[in-house]
């Protein structure tokens, strides 16, 4: 009998190494200074009481792909989803050292900045075509969201079937506009969020569970 | 000699015979150079992303500071991908004509739905 028991366990075991789907890499995408690493150290802390990354006015500040893995994301219902969150540099079609100078950087560094900066946009394009489930796009609700980046990346992430949520996010901010960004998005869930405040967080949770579960 | 800014149009049949990369190439080298690149018929999501990330790959300090591309959203075609797509719902879409420039010669002044309004300076 012992034998049966341990057999059973031990198929039970190979089958579910062999089918265990993966966590869904959550990519967080969106132009520079729009709150990506904001809003991911926000999630993060809020499930887990770790941090990702450091944030800055400068943009660029995120110049690598930065994962965590196994956050788990629940409500009073029960529904659950484990996740793993990518804050991602932001994505533009042009970097010139000078903006950062402009910042008040020395040259050398400036010029390091724009240099790991180039590399980072390379990075997070080719994360989204080979390694992302599903996108947070990022938009700073104060901005104009007829952008060719904003059009660009979310046609990208469409003609991957992606799952996506926008977040309109600074919404503690007094020109913050998330119709706008409905206007320009009728197609996808827009969800208003400050990630430096935390305001409308379980909105977006809500909306993470239901999207990414 | 009339200063000004070359405008390369290319038609949409050219664009059909060449490969990514040859498109990617094409635009970037052009630009590059200080041209405007005008292309009938857009890049397809996967072609503009290859491109944002080889246009990163070729800036420089005090060089090429990469690209300022304008475009319409893609149309929605409907179903595509034939018996199968149609079947599993799948929807194509249609890119539209798109123009590109260097960055630091052309910017946007303007742009919504259905208008695009650039600025483009000679070098």
């Amino acid at each position: 009998m012992n034998f049966f028991i341990r057999t059973k366990k031990r198929l039970s075991r190979y089958l579910n190494a062999f089918f265990k789907k993966r966590q869904s890499r959550i990519g967080i995408y969106g132009p520079p200074n729009a709150g990506k690493t904001t809003l991911s150290n926000r999630i993060v802390r809020d499930w887990t009481g770790d941090a990702l990354g450091p944030v800055s006015e400068i943009p660029h500040e995120t110049r690598r792909a930065r994962r965590k893995e196994g956050i788990t994301i629940s409500n009073q219902n029960g529904n659950r989803v484990t996740i793993d969150i990518v804050d991602t540099p932001g994505v533009t079609t042009k970097i010139d050292y000078q903006e950062f100078i402009e910042y008040g950087m020395e040259k050398d560094e400036a010029v390091k900045r724009a240099r790991e900066a180039t590399e980072g946009v390379a990075e997070a394009m080719h994360w989204l075509r080979e390694d992302i489930d599903g996108v947070i796009y990022m938009l700073d609700s104060t901005l104009d969201p007829f952008t060719q980046v904003n059009i660009m990346l979310v046609g990208i992430i469409e003609s991957r079937n992606l799952p996506v949520i926008i977040v309109a996010n600074k919404i503690d901010l007094p020109d913050a506009s998330a119709s706008a960004i409905r206007k320009a998005f009728p197609q996808h869930p827009v969800i208003p969020v400050s990630g430096l405040e935390g305001n409308n967080m379980e909105e977006l949770y809500e909306k993470m569970l239901e999207h990414f579960g | 000699m009339i200063q000004g800014v070359q405008i390369d149009l290319i038609s949409a049949d050219r664009l059909d015979k060449m490969t990514t990369m040859e498109k990617i190439r094409l635009i970037l080298d052009d630009v590059m150079e200080g041209n405007i690149v005008v292309l009938e018929k857009g890049l397809t999501p996967d072609e503009q992303s290859r491109l944002i990330e080889i246009t990163m790959r070729e800036i420089t300090p005090d060089g090429f500071s990469g690209i300022e591309m304008e475009t319409y959203a893609p149309k929605d075609s409907g179903s595509s991908g034939g018996l199968f797509g149609k079947l599993l719902g799948k929807k194509g879409s249609v890119t539209r004509m798109t123009v590109i420039g260097p960055a630091n010669q052309m910017k946007t002044i303007k742009k919504d739905k259905d208008l695009i309004s650039a600025w483009v300076s000679s070098r």
